[in-house]
């Protein structure tokens, strides 16, 4: 039977599944033997049944985030944190530390939306509507919320390194990755 | 004339002199002993223990302990890799180590060590995120204290190597932090050419040359390929030129 996988990006920027994209054509290999639940790459937007591998990029800005990555450690046998955002915070988690401010969330929304000159914005508002999802006090990284099965760091980790990865998993062995595909950057 | 006797590392024999360091022992046999603060041509100061060993089953920093004669020392055991994993992800989690924006990654001895480790795994420590300055004041030079790990290499080749004491820790404790000899680094003697702000004595990138950031294309930067050991150093000096 074929393996199911579902990716996710949360406070990402997709770099990640772009890398998965880079394992070029051994995605058709991939596709003899995995078949994908839940992932942007097919747009499906809810789990249809359990599934073996669960790729999450990036980490938990917002309470959004926090409630998907609940969701994929129940419903994912392995759960993996794909690329530096999802193992340490990445870029995003400049914002709890490196704004040097007391208040950091606060202030990094009034630099986005309030005082900058850079900005058009004729509300003068922080945007606050309901649908928005709530951001949290600041970024956390995926094993800060949930048990992370394996973290491959990287940003993005090489196709090869997603390669790598997947076939260890598949063919029931750990992920150890060897020298050259090991990357903080 | 000085005594020579031998003792061995992880089962190989290896010569000493007296008086030399376990770590002095290991380099010229070509053994290889982790290490992060301490780097060739300064004195050591044993701070950082990535060179951590065992000397007859006693737990010891190889760059400060004397070796003894016909002692075992063990280097790179399973127990010993362990510690080290240990010490360098708490430095990693100690600070604000943005490796993906770092004009140091790829030549980074933090970065090369957690390779060299094969550190990848969720830890059970928390990430502390301190608030640290950026004091890019000096012409030449920036300061960015979010990568200290305060392994002093910096003090310790101004004072003994420049002869002019630009930096030193202030603070104790959690709150310990390498601070400069002035207001802010422009306020200090501080130049291009000390040996204090050469790429090769800052571990990681906290002391930043302006103007001489990713100079090597990934691929081609010190670590890329091979791991941190002796003779792999992280900057060479052709490149950074």
């Amino acid at each position: 039977m074929k393996k199911r996988i579902a990716t996710v990006s949360l406070a990402g920027c997709f770099g990640c599944h772009m890398a998965l994209l880079d394992i070029d054509e051994r995605l058709l290999d991939l596709l003899q033997s995995v078949e994908f639940d839940r992932s942007p790459l097919n747009d499906l937007k809810k789990f249809t049944r359990r599934c073996d591998i669960g790729l999450v990029e990036g980490g938990c800005c917002n309470e959004e985030n926090v409630h998907t990555l609940r969701e994929f450690r129940r419903n994912c046998d392995v759960l993996i944190a794909v690329g530096q955002c999802a193992v340490m915070g990445g870029l995003p988690v400049m914002r709890n530390a490196i704004m040097h401010s007391e208040d950091p969330l606060r202030e990094c929304l009034e630099t986005a939306y309030l005082n900058s000159d850079k900005i058009y914005n004729p509300s003068n508002r922080i945007p606050n509507d309901e649908a928005l999802p709530l951001l949290l006090d600041k970024v956390y990284t995926l094993a800060e919320v949930v048990k992370v099965d394996y973290q491959i760091p990287g940003c993005p980790p090489s196709g090869d390194t997603l390669w790598y990865t997947l076939s260890a998993l598949l063919a029931g062995k750990p992920v150890e990755l060897p020298y050259e595909l090991l990357r903080y950057d | 004339m000085s005594k020579e006797f031998t003792f061995e590392i992880d089962g190989r024999l290896v010569k000493a002199v007296q008086g030399d360091t376990i770590m002095q022992a290991a380099d010229a046999a070509g053994v290889y002993i982790p290490r992060l603060c301490d780097t060739e041509g300064l004195e050591p100061q044993g701070s950082c223990r990535v060179c951590v060993v065992k000397q007859n089953g006693r737990s010891v920093s190889a760059c400060t302990q004397p070796a003894i004669a016909d002692s075992k020392v063990e280097n790179e055991t399973e127990e010993i890799q362990g510690y080290r994993r240990n010490l360098v992800r708490m430095l990693y989690h100690e600070g604000n180590h943005l490796c993906p924006i770092c004009e140091a990654s790829g030549r980074c001895e933090l970065q090369a060590m957690g390779y060299r480790l094969g550190i990848t795994q969720a830890t059970k420590y928390p990430y502390l995120q301190p608030v640290r300055p950026v004091d890019a004041s000096h012409p030449d030079i920036v300061l960015d204290t979010n990568r200290c790990i305060f392994c002093g290499r910096c003090i310790r080749a101004s004072r003994d190597i420049d002869g002019k004491h630009v930096f030193e820790y202030v603070g104790r404790g959690i709150h310990k932090r390498v601070g400069v000899n002035g207001d802010r680094l422009a306020q200090t003697n501080v130049e291009l050419t000390d040996r204090a702000i050469d790429l090769a004595t800052c571990p990681v990138g906290c002391i930043i040359q302006k103007g001489k950031g990713f100079f090597a294309p990934i691929g081609q930067r010190q670590f890329d390929h091979k791991p941190i050991s002796l003779g792999v150093a992280a900057v060479d000096p052709e490149e950074a030129e």
